[in-house]
């Protein structure tokens, strides 16, 4: 699907800016275009660097299995084809929950280590687990506490009340999750959990 | 409230390190090992965020999205409302950036406190940037059968919105 997505929106952006007159504009994004991703690299770099250096100690030091031991009979609804206690849960439960605490920058290492333990109890390496795409659901609608961007971006407009939108966002957060985790689950029932 | 954003950041390295110093590991070369892994994990995410966004930037800048939802206008005055906040709902799901940008537009045209503004808000606060986490994490570790993780997370940004203009015109 990602690459059907990718062909048309590449496809599709050409031909309407050839349309409308603003080929100009993609001229200057196919020139560009490679410098905003190295760019982004340019901020994640470091912080993976870091992030993977201090999950290695939290590793090696039985913290990440003592968070998956204390997490697993919460998580192992969602996930039922994870054994009992394995690390990738303690990882799961971790990227959770420095995203709700508004730290994305740092739950997104949490989340790549995750995958990595995944991919360890998965079979066929090129194609998802149920557990993978569950773990995705969850970690796409981005369930967060505080919303710092937002709030540091309300009241540098000048906000009167920055924070009034806490409640709206987490409630529409969690609708989103929700929504997400039940079409997930009928799916894996549908497909016998394969 | 958000101090506690800038506590749990500082408390959560002090505890893996305390916790690592406890069980007497050589804390700095695990350290160091994990590190390198960052550093080729790196590496190995590049093309995909490069080749992204390439496709992303490449349908953003072509207008299409916002011509798109033009036509909407007029149900949307009724509301309220500017076709201003459609392209935010539609690139939710695909650039952060880009719906980050959007936002800041609203604000500032309309303000953050007026229903445009909070509404912008919300949706922003609604979820992640679906497309973008899926493509990265798939590519860490080299998935390419990506069954069907795309459409549940979609459907979840979907859900995301709906709940965000309900919120808004219950609550505000």
């Amino acid at each position: 699907m990602v690459n059907i997505i990718w062909g048309v929106f590449i496809l599709v952006g050409i031909v309407y800016s050839l349309i409308n007159g603003n080929i100009m504009e993609i001229n200057n994004v196919i020139l560009q275009s490679g410098k905003d991703g190295f760019n982004l690299i340019k901020e994640i770099a470091p912080l993976l660097v870091i992030w993977m250096g201090l999950m290695r100690i939290a590793e090696t030091s039985g913290l990440i299995k003592r968070i998956a031991e204390i997490m697993t009979p919460i998580l192992s609804k969602l996930f039922p084809k994870i054994p009992k206690g394995h690390e990738s849960i303690g990882y799961i439960a971790s990227n959770v929950a420095v995203n709700m605490a508004g730290l994305d920058s740092a739950a997104t290492p949490f989340g790549l280590k995750a995958m990595e333990k995944l991919q360890e109890l998965n079979t066929d390496k090129k194609r998802a687990t149920t557990s993978m795409i569950t773990f995705l659901v969850l970690n796409t609608a981005g369930v967060t506490l505080i919303p710092t961007t937002i709030i540091s971006l309300r009241m540098m407009y000048g906000s009167e009340n920055p924070t009034i939108v806490i409640p709206a966002c987490l409630i529409a957060t969690l609708s989103a999750q929700i929504g997400g985790l039940t079409l997930d689950y009928l799916i894996r029932r549908k497909n016998g959990n394969s | 409230m958000a101090t506690v954003s800038f506590i749990a950041l500082p408390l959560l390295v002090f505890f893996i390190v305390f916790y690592g110093f406890k069980k007497k590991i050589n804390i700095y070369d695990e350290f160091l090992i994990g590190a390198k892994n960052g550093l080729s994990m790196t590496v190995k995410i590049l093309p995909n965020i490069v080749g992204m966004l390439f496709a992303i930037n490449i349908l953003i800048k072509s207008n299409l999205i916002h011509d798109l939802f033009k036509f909407l206008q007029p149900f949307l005055e009724n509301l309220g409302l500017s076709s201003d906040i459609l392209p935010m709902c539609f690139l939710r799901s695909i650039s952060g950036s880009s719906t980050l940008a959007i936002m800041s537009n609203i604000f500032k045209e309309y303000g953050p406190d007026s229903t445009m503004g909070l509404l912008a808000s919300v949706i922003q606060g609604s979820s992640d940037t679906t497309l973008y986490v899926i493509a990265l994490y798939y590519a860490s570790v080299g998935i390419n059968k990506n069954r069907y993780a795309l459409s549940v997370g979609l459907f979840s940004d979907l859900c995301g919105i709906i709940v965000s203009f309900l919120l808004v015109y219950l609550f505000f």
